[in-house]
């Protein structure tokens, strides 16, 4: 398996302040990889420097074979990585099928057309025309990832795309990885819940205070090992 | 009869301010952004327009495209280079800058073209007129800038909401951070709004010269009357501003019919009434 | 941003402070003697400069401490030079009691102004402040008692009624200056170390945190709005008690008295209560040497306030003050960590 994305020792800064700290996680060209972690770990802000929306200058981040870490953000898109932000982010102003076509904006050539986000979201095709924000939290959410997709990325980055959203939602979106995969595109999901994540992943990273706590394919963590990681070494207060 | 033709003349008159105005809406509605030399960009153009034909001798249709050329890459260059880092939360490093670039911009064209109010003269322009009754006549050049005014807001509506480009001008008005993640750069978003902008900027600039005698401090009032015609109209919708210009050019028209002292201070007097009645404008859209 | 922590150890910062708080105390006092060491031509001079002082005070009150960013406040300079005189040539208030009237009056008219102009935000406020002083200098050159558009001088018996001869009038003038000066910094200062302080720097600091905190942001700008609008408009009464002779043009002068005035503002240090101090001696120095320049001066002034804004946009005092935690006039908290609080 080839590699896609792969940082070494990164580190993001809000400020002073110090949000990552040494992080090294790679992804493999067809993987599916999810980050877990407690509500401040990091994961965000993960996504947030490789995708250059945080300045990354002079660090380590190689994708496609390319050294992306300093680019901006529109560069870093256009070689390929695309991110459906957290909280959604859809275009107030924009119809749904705007919102889908701004994601195009970056040009690049794939297999992802207006008809296939349709054709993988059959419900958007009724709402082309609505304000992206007059639609259900699941659909909007669909738009987003639709939205991302439009751009042929190599590599998908997803921010809790479950985040508020009903189970039997989820898991309509959730059928939506593995069509998208199918489209030679890899997948990065940030998830709260464990659960999905270890469905869904064939390798999981645990972030804990801006490190890595644990990394490895599901099969091999144990729940005990997860929950160290998770919330640290003391798990049974934590837990409580 | 006298006030039907009064307001008639102001109908026109809010064509030329609502191209005033119109660059001033979109800078805003893109990027927050209020450009306090708007008004002096305007009175640039005006000047630049009237060395182009009567100082070199140009023809008037070279001149106005040279005119609209030179300000669309000036607006994109002061945006790229300038403004942009000034853009942002903080109000006082935009306010400044540009009221700093005012100020260089009325005195360097006192510098260059002398206190002496000036005029573009536009030839058969200037005195052919529409007869519509024994008292009510539409001159040439005011309805030319009437036509002008809507044609042009036509035209920024029409990329605003029918084209790629506006669709990022209005993505970029939503959510700017985000933007990039859609392969959009906001420096560059930005400018070409400042660029479209300073295109209107350009047009308003040579009407203005046709149309009144300026002088190098003519710019300030410029402003004043674009801002008026953007709030009267409402804040993010360009045919408001058209409105806005239009009740802008009434009011000015009929005070002047009253008095010619009160042409202006009435203008201003009915904009202060309509921002009690209607802080948010006629037709207001954010 | 980064946060600064003072290069210097915190005993010679004292010290710095401690020698330039004695070289504030050492000028005033220079200032309170001027009559006695100052030619006419220098005592005239200061006259201006201490206007100046005041109106930059309030600038910065009103701009550097609330956010509240007017280009309008010839309106309200050139409203008090003509209350000043219609109070003193109509209503024969004697002199010294149609200033502070003038200037409470002032202050009444802001209440409707303020009301008109906080409709509008931002970049927005800025110019309807503009607009509000348009229609005060046109609707002055309307009224024909005044003088209309030619404007209007201050008979010169009423002058005398101030003092007899020039040279005691000068000085009676000097002292208003002084006062006014004087009174412009101790206002702020003490303000700010009031509990409007905490108020006044939350906001300054963070509006929208200001407002989670429970500050009335929107109540403690109004007020702000208004008293500057008094002072400036006492300042605008003496100003052309000074000239003797006020007009539109020069009452409501944008220029003048908004436009040299934010230059001075932002150039010593926005936020601060020095930077004005300092803004002030650094316009009068510059227009001493390169006024002649004529447009060129201008455009000068233009740049510079430019380059402060791309440099560093807290201006020389606000640098200082970041780097060398150097405060001359403090107003008794670490600014940054204060928890805002609600003003009654
Ligand atoms: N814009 C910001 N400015 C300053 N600090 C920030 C900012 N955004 C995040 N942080 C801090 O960085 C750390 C990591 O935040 P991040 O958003 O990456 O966490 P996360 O793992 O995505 O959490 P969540 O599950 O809540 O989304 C937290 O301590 C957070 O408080
Ligand atoms: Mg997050």
């Amino acid at each position: 398996m080839t590699t896609l994305l792969e940082t070494r020792a990164l580190e993001a800064f809000y400020g002073d302040f110090q949000a990552l700290f040494g992080v090294d996680v790679t992804v493999g060209e067809g993987e599916t990889v999810a980050l877990i972690g407690a509500n401040g770990a990091g994961k965000s802000t993960f996504l947030r420097a490789i995708t250059g929306l945080l300045p990354a200058k002079g660090q380590k981040v190689s994708f496609d074979g390319q050294e992306i870490a300093g680019l901006p953000a529109d560069r870093i898109h256009k070689a390929g990585l695309a991110m459906v932000p957290e909280g959604r982010r859809l275009f107030p102003s924009l119809t749904v099928e705007e919102n889908l076509l701004i994601g195009a904006s970056g040009g690049r050539k794939g297999p992802w057309s207006l008809a296939k986000v349709y054709d993988l979201f059959p419900d958007l095709v009724a709402k082309k025309n609505n304000p992206g924000t007059a639609l259900s939290g699941g659909q909007q959410q669909m738009v987003a990832i639709g939205r991302a997709l439009m751009s042929n990325p190599r590599l998908l980055l997803c921010d809790e795309i479950s985040l508020g959203l009903a189970p039997k939602v989820i898991k309509d979106i959730y059928e939506a990885v593995p069509r998208i995969r199918e489209g030679g595109t890899s997948i990065l999901v940030v998830e709260q819940d464990v659960g999905q994540a270890m469905a869904v992943a064939s390798r999981v990273y645990c972030f804990m205070e801006g490190r890595v706590t644990l990394s490895g394919p599901p099969g091999e963590l144990t729940r005990a090992e997860i929950a160290a990681a998770y919330f640290g070494t003391k798990t049974d207060e934590e837990a409580a | 009869m006298v006030w039907v033709n009064a307001i008639v003349q102001g109908v026109l008159l809010g064509g030329l301010y609502a191209l005033f105005a119109a660059g001033l809406s979109l800078m805003f509605g893109v990027m927050r952004f209020v450009n306090l030399a708007h008004g002096d960009f305007i009175v640039t153009a005006a000047y630049l327009m009237l060395a182009l034909v009567t100082g070199f001798g140009i023809h008037p249709a070279f001149a106005v495209l040279f005119v609209l050329m030179a300000l669309a890459s000036a607006g994109y260059l002061n945006q790229r280079i300038l403004l942009n880092r000034v853009l942002g939360a903080d109000l006082l490093p935009p306010v400044l800058v540009t009221f700093g670039l005012s100020i260089i911009i009325q005195n360097a064209l006192l510098e260059v073209f002398s206190a002496d109010s000036r005029r573009l003269n536009a030839g058969w322009l200037d005195t052919a007129s529409f007869r519509l009754s024994e008292d009510i006549s539409i001159g040439a050049l005011p309805l030319l800038m009437f036509v002008a005014a809507v044609g042009v807001i036509a035209a920024m509506q029409f990329i605003f909401y029918r084209t790629a480009l506006g669709r990022m001008l209005r993505a970029t008005s939503d959510d700017p951070e985000i933007v990039p993640l859609m392969g959009g750069n906001n420096a560059h978003i930005f400018a070409i709004a400042t660029l479209i902008a300073s295109v209107v900027v350009g047009i308003a600039g040579i009407f203005l010269a046709m149309k009144t005698n300026f002088d190098p401090a003519a710019g300030p009032a410029r402003l004043l009357f674009a801002f008026e015609a953007v709030i009267i109209g409402g804040l993010g919708s360009l045919w408001g501003t058209l409105l806005g210009g239009v009740i802008l050019g009434v009011a000015q028209t009929i005070g002047a019919q009253i008095d010619a002292g009160y042409q202006i201070l009435a203008g201003h007097l009915v904009f202060l009434a309509i921002l009690v009645a209607r802080p948010r404008g006629l037709l207001p859209k954010m | 941003m980064t946060v600064t922590t003072p290069t210097m150890p915190a005993q010679r910062t004292n010290r710095i402070a401690l020698a330039l708080r004695l070289l504030l105390g050492l000028v005033t006092v220079a200032l309170a003697l001027a009559p006695v060491w100052a030619g006419r031509a220098d005592l005239r001079l200061l006259m201006e400069v201490l206007s100046f002082l005041a109106l930059a005070q309030m600038w910065n009150l009103l701009a550097g401490y609330s956010g509240l960013i007017s280009i309008g406040q010839q309106a309200f300079v050139g409203l008090g030079g003509y209350l000043f005189f219609a109070l003193a040539m109509f209503a024969g208030v004697p002199l010294l009691a149609a200033l502070p009237l003038a200037a409470l009056l002032t202050a009444l008219v802001a209440l409707p102004t303020g009301w008109i102009a906080f409709r509008l935000q931002g970049a927005y406020f800025a110019i309807g402040t503009w607009v509000i002083a348009e229609v005060f200098r046109l609707s002055a050159a309307q009224i024909g008692a005044l003088g209309g558009g030619s404007g209007i001088s201050l008979p010169v018996d009423l002058a005398r009624s101030l003092a007899e001869s020039r040279g005691a009038r000068e000085v009676v003038m000097y002292y208003i200056a002084f006062a006014l000066g004087l009174v412009s910094v101790l206002l702020v200062w003490m303000l700010l170390r009031s509990r409007w302080g905490l108020a006044l720097t939350a906001i300054r600091d963070s509006e929208p945190a200001a407002e989670a905190v429970g500050v009335a942001t929107r109540k403690v700008k109004f007020l702000i709005y208004v008293l500057t609008a008094g002072v400036t408009g006492l300042v605008g009464g003496f100003i052309f008690l000074q000239k003797l002779r006020i007009t539109p043009e020069a009452a409501f002068s944008i220029n003048d008295w908004t436009a040299f005035v934010i230059f001075i503002v932002v150039i010593g240090g926005i936020g601060t209560i020095e930077g004005p101090i300092i803004g002030v001696i650094v316009f009068f120095a510059l227009r001493e040497v390169a006024a002649d320049w004529g447009t060129w001066y201008l455009i000068g002034m233009g740049a510079i306030a430019i380059a402060v804004m791309l440099i560093d946009k807290r201006g020389i005092w606000g640098a200082v003050k970041a780097r060398y935690g150097l405060s001359i006039l403090p107003v008794g908290r670490v600014l940054d960590a204060a928890p805002p609080a609600k003003p009654d």
